[in-house]
């Protein structure tokens, strides 16, 4: 049974989160000694790896300068890139392995603690057969470990189940670039958005979730440039959107068919293009044909008028470009509506150009490297199809394995925690991972944790998760390692090592290093540094979709990043995919695929009339493990907040700070109202990054996308009700420095 | 490249407050942050509005302070009250029609933005302006944001009587050349 040791508040008084408000030695004293080094790096907090430079002194990072020559953001940073320094030096830090003991974790030797995983793994193996064991990685993790954590499911342990927290982020897009264009990656460097005349932004918080992206949209509009917005809020950059259109939540694909449907009957599509470089197109037409503007107005609440306008500014343009994120992603139709996206580019021939193009915003610090080599349930280093003869022949030969070794695809990560609650797997090694906050129905996930046999977890803090584990094996941060990861733009970039890991934590590798060596696999696993990993990450990759086989740390340095595919040392590397309308596919076109709108997984009904959509906030990352042990990113926004509009506010007698209950299907959340014009009147947000009763993910449901396995965050049926009194919540003490009840002020 | 000069646009705020946190990892004032952002108000609008100092070329905080404690140096950077002079009274932070000085109690003592004075005097750029993730505070080489920017950098300013010049610029509607709010200072008055 893996249930927590210690009751939550006993934990949390040992474990955290604590907040860490000040640079190691304080403000006023030892932190103003001079800097010994500054390291280029990146910031470990979002998909946009804006370049960083850390400040080191003893081993320690004690704050920050901004990067200024690193081309993508010049020295920009939003504040959890100004303040990530804050997560080095912080109590809460786990400083060696724990092991679950009877009055909750004991401090153990590297020794005890691999061996006994090593032998717990197998064990449950022995007796339940290989697939019994689970794997999870993450996506903040660099492409060498999210490569190593692959090859250790599917060499050390045989196990077709290891997927990874990137299931909850990038799917959607991944697998409608896939199926259209054959490759997994936003087509255009970001260099190109201020090329554009016009910009679609759809379901994309960029100011809070891609702030560096707003300079990108400003510089644009600058230049005479267009934005119009598809959001069911108006986010931050509504404030200089030129057209706002207010989808209604779930709906964005019939949307998409309505502008579409407004370019083909207008005849502004691009007829040489399209035949030239796609196909599919006639169905794709005949499918949007019903969506005129008034019926796609009845469905998604804007206006035909918008609708009109924006398919007019988007298809007579001679660059547009279209740009989205969770918003549209998150859906059992995630994919259908990143298809609709796709269709309305291709359509105008805005693809493979600059300033041309419809790009996808990856979310995580690693979430476009994450993904590429073999992390993902269904895929192989290199962006290869795990179930392709010739990508398991070239890996096996990379792995020296017999290619029938390799097992084929198993669970993506919400289905092995459903595979786990019925019973079906009996034991999980976690990384850069933390469930119970971040997947939909967290009651579910918490029972199924609780029925592991074996859970064992790395990680540098003790998350919510964690509490579950069996072993704890302490890790490493992304300052304390070396590596590489990919951008949203598709540019690969180092990650330079600033320190190294603090008193007995150990670097995540050598943990799956040496797991492996105790499975009886040390000659596959034979890496004596990141370095080693990469370059067989590189021979693994070649001549596969994300090629990497050209790519060198040297390399990377010199050239301020490599795009992939680089196949070679002596090739550029491809800023820009499908140039000259040239796309991923054999025949070297683009395959329209026709997307259908259909009834979201969780409807709205008499009882549940209104929608909930969860999101994110600018000071916080994921499921908060790191940020919410800031000082000041907690104290910019300390405790979740139900977004809505006054109109449905009056309704229900709710002013702003007023307490709300927000109730789904699944079960109940109570916090702070935030009374805002900024919202749909039918729709309330709470953003997701905290645990326990503060958690979103409460509330959310378990329907996945047919082909992607999104969950869908963005849509759940709900009512609301102002609350008697102030939850449990908030009457217990929060940590000191979050004041209880913030004001209202954001 | 001509000179640098610091440019104000709220309108491309997205209120991250990302300045506001850069701004306390500043040498000269560490763990104080010096930045005002304000959210108009929330209720109505996303809008936000950053202030730094506008370093006036004749300070009005400078003029109104009883101990002579604030000093404008010849780079015309106006610096924090110097700290064996002042008395935390308040009078600049009452004074200064922008809204800037802070008087920080524990250590009694006025402080403000002095445009990250270690940093732009070795040639480096202000925390705030470097790290602003929309360039709604911008520092760049004068001619630059002009070709740049559809908007008119302003420097003038006038409160009621009171015209104020100061070396930072906000982005105003291209042409304008002065901001005033007050519609007296629009008044034709007989003479
Ligand atoms: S979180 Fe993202 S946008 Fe913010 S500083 Fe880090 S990489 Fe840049
Ligand atoms: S950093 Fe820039 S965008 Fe963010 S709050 Fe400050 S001025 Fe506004
Ligand atoms: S210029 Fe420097 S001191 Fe002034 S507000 Fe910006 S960061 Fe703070």
């Amino acid at each position: 049974m893996a249930r927590p040791p210690l009751t939550l508040d006993r934990l949390a008084e040992r474990y955290g989160p604590h907040l860490n408000t000040a640079p190691p030695g304080g403000w006023d004293d030892e932190s103003q000694r001079p800097a010994q080094k500054l390291v280029k790096t990146h910031c470990c907090f979002c998909g946009q790896q804006c370049g960083i430079q850390l400040k080191v002194r003893d081993n320690q990072v004690i704050g920050f300068e901004p990067w200024e020559d690193f081309p993508f953001n010049r020295g920009m940073l939003c504040p959890k890139g100004v303040r990530r320094y804050l997560q080095g030096n912080h109590p809460d830090r786990l400083l060696q392995p724990l092991l679950r003991a009877d009055d909750g974790f004991r401090g153990a030797t590297w020794d005890e603690a691999l061996d006994f995983t090593a032998r717990r793994l197998r064990e449950v193996q022995e007796r339940h057969g290989k697939d019994a064991v689970a794997v999870y990685g993450g996506a903040s993790l660099t492409s060498e470990k999210s490569y190593l954590v692959g090859k250790f499911a599917r060499v050390a342990l045989g196990t077709r189940h290891v997927d990874y927290n990137g299931r909850l982020c990038m799917v959607s897009a991944g697998t409608a670039y896939k199926a259209t264009f054959g490759v997994d990656r936003s087509p255009n460097p970001w260099s190109d958005i201020p090329k554009a005349q016009v910009v679609l932004v759809a379901g994309a918080n960029v100011a809070e979730c891609a702030p560096i992206t707003t300079d990108y949209l400003w510089r644009m509009r600058d230049a005479g440039g267009k934005l119009i917005l598809v959001d069911p809020r108006m986010t931050p950059i509504s404030r200089n959107a030129d057209l706002y259109l207010p989808v209604r939540p779930g709906t964005d694909v019939a949307l998409f068919s309505g502008l579409l449907h407004v370019v083909l009957r207008d005849g502004l599509h691009d007829r040489e293009f399209l035949a030239d470089h796609t196909t599919g197109f006639d169905a794709v037409a005949a499918a949007v044909e019903a969506w005129d503007p008034r019926r796609t107005a009845e469905l998604t609440g804007v206006p035909p008028e918008a609708i009109e306008k924006a398919a007019r500014w988007f298809a007579e343009a001679d660059r547009a470009i279209a740009m989205h994120a969770r918003g549209i992603e998150h859906h059992s139709k995630g994919v259908e509506n990143c298809l609709g996206l796709i269709n309305l580019c291709l359509a105008t021939g805005n693809i493979g150009r600059e300033g041309a193009g419809c790009m996808m915003i990856t979310g995580q610090g690693n979430g476009q490297g994450g993904r590429e080599h073999g992390q993902k349930c269904d895929q192989l280093p290199g962006q290869r199809s795990i179930s392709d003869p010739a990508a398991r022949e070239h890996v096996a030969r990379v792995w020296n394995v017999p290619a029938e070794q390799i097992p084929q695809a198993g669970y993506s990560a919400v289905e092995i925690m459903e595979a786990i609650h019925r019973g079906e797997i009996k034991a999980l090694l976690s990384i850069c991972f933390n469930p119970l906050v971040s997947l939909p129905d967290s009651a579910y996930t918490r029972e199924a944790l609780d029925k592991l046999e074996f859970f064992g977890v790395v990680d540098f803090f003790l998350s919510e998760t964690a509490h579950h584990a069996d072993v704890v094996l302490a890790g490493s941060l992304q300052e304390e390692e070396e590596g590489i990861v990919c951008s949203a733009e598709g540019r690969v970039i180092h990650i330079r090592q600033a320190v190294t890991p603090p008193a007995d934590a150990r670097n995540d590798w050598w943990i799956y290093v040496e797991l492996a060596r105790r499975l009886g696999q040390a000659e596959r696993f034979p890496y004596r540094e990141p370095r080693e990993i990469f370059d067989e990450l590189r021979e693994a990759s070649r001549g596969g979709p994300a090629d990497y086989a050209g790519i060198t740390y040297e390399r990377i340095d010199q050239e301020q990043g490599l795009f992939w595919p680089c196949p070679s040392e002596d090739h550029p590397g491809t800023p820009r995919l499908f140039e000259g309308g040239r796309f991923f596919h054999d025949d070297g076109r683009a395959h329209m695929q026709v997307a259908e709108y259909r009834e979201s997984g969780d409807p709205c009904d008499a009882e549940f009339p209104l929608f909930l959509t969860t999101g994110r906030v600018v000071s916080h990352y994921l499921s908060g493990t790191q940020t919410r042990r800031i000082g000041p990113l907690v104290a910019q926004y300390p405790e979740p907040r139900v977004e809505l509009h006054p109109r449905l506010a009056l309704q229900h007698g709710i002013a702003s700070d007023d307490w709300v209950t927000v109730t789904t299907r699944r079960t109940v959340l109570t916090a702070q109202a935030l009374v805002v014009r900024t919202i749909r009147p039918d729709t309330v947000f709470v953003p997701y990054h905290w645990p326990g009763e503060r958690s979103a993910n409460q509330l959310t449901h378990r329907t996945l996308d047919p082909r992607s396995k999104i969950p869908e965050f963005k849509v759940s049926a709900c009512r609301i009700e102002k609350a008697a009194s102030a939850p449990a919540w908030a009457v217990q003490s929060l940590p000191a420095g979050a004041s209880q009840k913030a004001p209202a002020r954001r | 490249m001509s000179e640098y000069g610091f440019f104000v646009d709220p309108s491309r705020c997205i209120g991250c407050e990302s300045c506001v946190n850069a701004c306390a990892e500043c040498e000269t004032h560490r763990g104080h942050s010096m930045i005002h952002l304000d959210f108009l108000d929330r209720r109505e609008t996303i809008a936000t509005v950053p202030m730094v100092c506008m370093h006036c070329d004749d300070p009005t905080c400078a003029q109104v302070c009883p101990a002579d404690a604030i000093k404008k140096g010849e780079d015309g950077i106006v610096q924090s009250a110097l700290k064996p002079r002042c008395i935390a009274c308040s009078n600049c932070v009452l004074a200064c029609p922008f809204g800037v000085p802070k008087v920080m109690v524990k250590q009694e003592q006025m402080m403000k933005c002095d445009m990250c004075y270690d940093r732009t005097s070795v040639g480096k750029r202000p925390m705030c302006a470097t790290v602003c993730p929309s360039q709604a505070l911008a520092y760049l080489p004068k001619d630059l944001i002009q070709i740049g920017r559809r908007e008119t950098p302003v420097h003038s300013f006038r409160f009621g009587r009171q015209a104020v010049t100061t070396r930072v610029a906000v982005m105003a509607p291209v042409g304008r050349t002065e901001i005033s709010l007050d519609v007296a200072d629009y008044l034709w008055e007989q003479p």
